[in-house]
């Protein structure tokens, strides 16, 4: 056992590293602190874009997608090196993920060589910005129950409907999109996958304000929206097969929640008193602590397991399915511990103090254990996908969509 | 990066694992609670066979020179079955006192008879209802003897020495004893694992030999606990992996209400924690081995975190064990319970739960060590 690269990675690591102190700021204490992704932010997008183009033009964009899409055929060890370097310097983030993360890969195993080629390129070097469209008012967990409508016109589709929660979809300029083609067939055979420009007449983009007060999230309505069929992706029907290869890599990926952590919770412990007692002292803390430490350290170790396992060339256990559960809940714990600490005065937020990095955990770690799959479908995964436990019973097997019941 | 084991640990694993299988150590672990016995001796012999009890004793005492590593494979083997020996004793406990603290004369006469199991040792350290601390130890060394009373000592019966914790004049110091002289008076306490053995052994001037420095030995049982944490740890997470198992197996065959129960969310979740748990305990055990096989800084602090998770792991992954199976994981005739009371001893054996919390949050004091 040991935790060093092998020489092939650390010559990959050293590369990386260098490029990257050319290019960027090292992270100071100061400067690293998890930002969220700020609407209407155009500094942000800019200079995302600007860092986004100088990666691609080195070839770091997209390392593991081949050289003629801009990449270098990295292996999987080899990204997670460059992500863990890149993540050590101060450069924007929160503008492409989605698109590079989600909709990369579903061009890239279903578009036409053609579009391929237009549309590839673009994503890698940030001139132009996908998003999701997949959830809807009604179909969150159940997304296939999905009721955004496509109806075949020619050469081309009609779409209306309502998707909800896309992150990103004011400053895209693409999306993805899944919707259903035939409200007649059962649930997840009547839905087909597009993907269409954001710009199109008809598409309307409204913020949603979450209860942070901040807005990263989007409605998208969708009012006679004409969609060309050559931007299908996959057979009329083939949508929830599609929709499933980006879903699982979302699910999955989500991963560790940023923010305050068992570090964190220690040193505040060490600050405050009561009644004349530090509250590191006190014996409940210590046991809050020792626990938030030891899953901390568990999802660590967790990574540094799949790691060993890709550095070898083999392909991870299921372990890190259980990285967004613990991490979402241990920060919402965190947050309320942190509060509790001020005791009547801890409902008190002050931009200018540190302590407000607790109340913003306890806030958006309730998001955070729903977003990108809630607590309840990652364990629903484990459960099935991990333990092969059968599937739950279902109420809308072999019924038309239609003719499932829907509460309204 | 490799925070895994080597192709050669694997293999002995699976070696491991076949052996008990085919014993069958479940079923004479069942055989040792239904009678008056504390272990099953043909086993025990069958794995001093083996060489296993002489894994980490280096080859010039005829053992087999290994690593921590080695053991930490076996460990979770013998927790996943419950084996009814007194390997966590002798080896986690005696056998690393012995290799870390022993004089080249006490190594000399004592391994290579712990290799070919004419020695069986335990560590003696509990004397009252009170979490033992070196302020609380009374058991008395003086002009080399040994007297007063300790209590939960596991395995003394079958063992033929213990180091026992002592006060030593102002300091305490870890001795050994030889637990057949006459001077030792050995008896059986009730315990809650009818397939585990624990004593109250009283010293009424037993011979003794200081082992280790003698101001040290309360630090030097410190590392010796730190050591047996990664190594119990093991075996925690191989019986809370057995235990994912059958309740695994149970959900998917017991039909309720016309279907599998796995099949309810309520089950999914259920068995998803117990994953969450188990997963979070393995890795931080894999990372307390790392630590324990290279003697790095970080071995307190990754003792008790392996320690903590496992405990947490073994103890949930039992207990929800026996719910998923209903009534029938309440009855002596289901392993469940095999599983249910190991894991509280594997769990007390050593201190615990908040004892370990404890520890870990005073070695995070102490090294102000980061994540």
């Amino acid at each position: 056992m040991d935790f060093n690269d092998t020489p092939q990675e650390a010559e990959f690591r050293a590369k990386c590293r260098a490029w990257l102190e050319a290019n960027a700021e090292l992270k100071t204490k100061k400067t690293n602190s998890a930002k969220n992704m700020n609407i209407g932010n155009k500094s942000l997008l800019e200079a995302a874009a600007e860092w986004q183009k100088k990666k691609y033009d080195a070839g770091w964009a997209m390392i593991h997608w081949p050289k003629e899409f801009g990449g270098i055929g990295a292996t999987p060890i080899e990204r997670i090196i460059w992500a863990q370097e890149e993540s050590k310097f101060n450069v924007p983030k929160g503008v492409y993920e989605i698109g590079l993360g989600m909709a990369g890969p579903v061009m890239m195993e279903y578009a036409t060589d053609e579009q391929k080629e237009r549309y590839l390129p673009p994503m890698a070097e940030g001139k132009e910005i996908w998003c999701q469209l997949f959830s809807e008012p009604s179909a969150g967990s159940d997304v296939a129950g999905l009721r955004s409508k496509a109806v075949q016109d020619g050469e081309n589709w009609i779409v209306n409907g309502q998707k909800v929660w896309t992150s990103g979809a004011h400053f895209s300029d693409f999306g993805i999109l899944v919707v259903r083609h035939d409200p007649g067939l059962e649930k997840h055979k009547g839905l087909t996958f597009f993907f269409v420009d954001m710009k199109s007449p008809g598409i309307e983009v409204k913020p949603i304000k979450q209860l942070t007060g901040g807005s990263s999230f989007n409605e998208v309505y969708f009012n006679d929206v004409v969609i060309p069929d050559s931007q299908r992706l996959g057979e009329i029907g083939d949508g929830w097969k599609v929709a499933i290869t980006t879903l699982m890599n979302e699910r999955l990926a989500v991963g560790d929640a940023d923010g305050v952590d068992a570090n964190e919770a220690f040193e505040l412990a060490k600050k405050h008193d009561k009644d004349g007692e530090q509250l590191i002292d006190n014996n409940a803390v210590r046991e809050s602590i020792a626990d938030w430490y030891c899953e901390a350290s568990g999802l660590k170790n967790t990574k540094l397991r799949t790691m060993s396992a890709l550095s070898r060339g083999d392909t991870p256990g299921p372990e890190a399915s259980i990285t967004k559960i613990v991490s979402a809940n241990k920060l919402q714990a965190i947050g309320n511990f942190g509060m509790d600490s001020s005791d009547m005065s801890g409902m008190l937020m002050d931009e200018k103090s540190d302590f407000i990095k607790f109340q913003m955990a306890w806030m958006g770690a309730a998001g955070l254990r729903i977003a990108g799959g809630t607590d309840e479908i990652l364990k629903n995964i484990i459960a099935e996908r991990v333990l092969g436990l059968p599937q739950e019973a279902r109420a809308d097997k072999g019924l038309a969509f239609k003719d499932i019941p829907s509460g309204s | 990066m490799n925070l895994d084991f080597s192709d050669d640990q694997k293999l002995l694993k699976e070696e491991a694992k076949k052996f008990l299988t085919k014993e069958d150590a479940l079923k004479i672990n069942r055989a040792v609670m239904d009678s008056d016995k504390t272990y099953d001796h043909e086993l025990w012999n069958k794995i001093v066979g083996l060489g296993w009890t002489g894994i980490r004793i280096p080859e010039e005492y005829q053992g087999l020179g290994l690593s921590h590593l080695e053991l930490c494979v076996i460990a979770e083997e013998l927790g996943r079955q419950v084996a009814p020996v007194p390997f966590s004793s002798s080896v986690y406990l005696f056998t690393e006192t012995m290799i870390e603290f022993g004089s080249e004369e006490q190594k000399n006469s004592i391994l290579p008879k712990l290799v070919t199991g004419d020695v069986i040792g335990t560590l003696a350290i509990a004397e009252t209802n009170s979490a033992p601390s070196k302020d609380n130890i009374s058991v008395a060394l003086k002009d080399g003897k040994l007297s007063g009373t300790k209590i939960a000592v596991p395995d003394a019966e079958v063992a033929t020495h213990a180091v026992v914790v002592a006060k030593n004049g102002d300091n305490v110091s870890l001795c050994v004893v030889d637990l057949n002289s006459d001077d030792v008076d050995i008896t059986e306490q009730r315990n809650i694992d009818e397939s585990r053995g624990y004593y109250s052994v009283s010293f009424n001037g037993a011979n003794a030999e200081i082992i280790g420095d003698e101001e040290s030995g309360w630090s030097n049982l410190e590392k010796i606990m730190d050591h047996a944490a990664v190594l119990f740890s093991f075996e925690q997470i191989g019986g809370a992996q057995a235990s994912l198992d059958m309740a695994n197996k149970y959900a998917k065959e017991r039909y309720a209400f016309g279907r599998p129960i796995g099949s309810f969310q309520s089950m999914k979740h259920k068995l998803a924690d117990m994953y969450v748990a188990l997963t979070l305990a393995k890795s931080n055990s894999f990372y307390g081995a790392w630590a324990l096989s290279s003697n790095a800084a970080e071995l307190p602090t990754a003792a008790a975190t392996a320690r903590v998770s496992a405990t947490k792991a073994f103890q949930l992954c039992s207990q929800e064990n026996i719910q998923t199976h209903g009534g029938n994981g309440f009855t002596w005739e289901y392993d469940c319970h095999m599983f249910y009371k190991r894991s509280k001893v594997l769990s007390l054996n050593l201190g615990s739960l908040p004892s370990w919390r404890e520890k870990l949050i005073k070695s995070l004091e102490q090294a102000n060590t980061k994540l």
